[in-house]
């Protein structure tokens, strides 16, 4: 049987997840962390672990980044 | 319990504490605050729908009021939370982060003005290899792989985890539209799909279809 690597990613779940409500609550920290240096990110594991799984979370993630980066201009 | 990433209530800097104290005061400075808060949430709402090229399948007349719907909700739900503001943020991020979700939410229910409702339901198991990443080359190779997850789906999943994965998955409908249309949150809908995915994947590995560290080797 060939491997497909998309289907054991997207059936891995990881314990860490906090889920799209904790990882909202504290999108705008984040960010701003985020946006002063990417290496932040290992602050909020959790959050980096839903936004790894959550194409919808990642989208409000990164729209909230553009705006953000946006106006820093 | 919230995941703070050990970072303690800030105190805030200039530019927010000024944004609080005016959108805290009343008359012309109150109304000069909410105008250019107002004029900040359209742009960045604007921003948003462009960067997630809703143009494509959103009318642009449509886009325009999209823009200020979204950035009037925003406003109504960020000064009902403004006392919960406490400077972990700059207070824009906080702000936008009320637009983005708006539009996140007024995009799902637009999404259903295009899409019929027998989309929810519709199941077509051949679509699988392609929604995870597999190239149409592939198909008949994955064939047994697919079967297996259809067999998990149908032993394991509830039917309510059942009706969510064929939508998401299958039918690739997004979770905001799902929220839309079952009147629940976002964060229902993932733990269903998460726990979906727990279940397929145990039933995989013992069924000798995946290591438990991943696929079994070719």
């Amino acid at each position: 049987m060939s491997n497909w690597p998309a289907l054991e990613r997207f059936l891995r779940t990881d314990p860490a997840d906090v889920g799209c409500e904790q990882a909202m609550e504290v999108l705008h920290v984040y960010v701003d962390l985020v946006a002063a240096d990417p290496d932040a990110a290992g602050r909020y594991p959790g959050v980096t672990a839903h936004l790894a799984a959550c194409g919808p979370c990642c989208e409000d993630f990164r729209g909230l980044l553009a705006a953000v980066t946006a106006e820093r201009r | 319990m919230v995941d703070t990433g050990g970072n303690p209530a800030a105190t805030l800097d200039d530019a927010s504490a000024e944004w609080i104290r005016a959108l805290n005061a009343t008359g012309a400075v109150r109304d000069a605050a909410l105008a250019r808060l107002h004029s900040l949430l359209v742009r960045a709402a604007a921003g948003e729908l462009r960067r997630r090229e809703a143009g494509t399948w959103v009318p642009g007349r449509e886009l325009d009021d999209l823009a200020h719907q979204a950035a009037g909700d925003a406003i109504v739900a960020l000064l009902g939370k403004l006392g919960s503001f406490r400077g972990e943020s700059r207070f824009t991020t906080w702000a936008y982060r009320f637009v983005i979700l708006e539009v996140s939410s007024k995009l799902g229910r637009h999404y259903w003005r295009q899409h019929p409702a027998e989309h929810l339901e519709a199941e077509d198991w051949d679509r699988l290899p392609g929604r995870l990443g597999a190239s149409p080359g592939e198909d008949a190779e994955h064939a047994e792989l697919v079967k297996a997850v259809r067999q998990a789906v149908d032993e394991t999943l509830t039917e309510h985890q059942r009706r969510l994965f064929v939508a998401v998955v299958l039918n690739e409908v997004p979770l905001d539209a799902l929220v839309a249309r079952l009147g629940t949150n976002r964060n229902a809908i993932y733990k269903v799909i998460f726990d979906a995915r727990r279940k397929i994947r145990a039933f995989l590995v013992a069924n000798g279809y995946l290591e438990e560290r991943g696929l079994r080797p070719s």
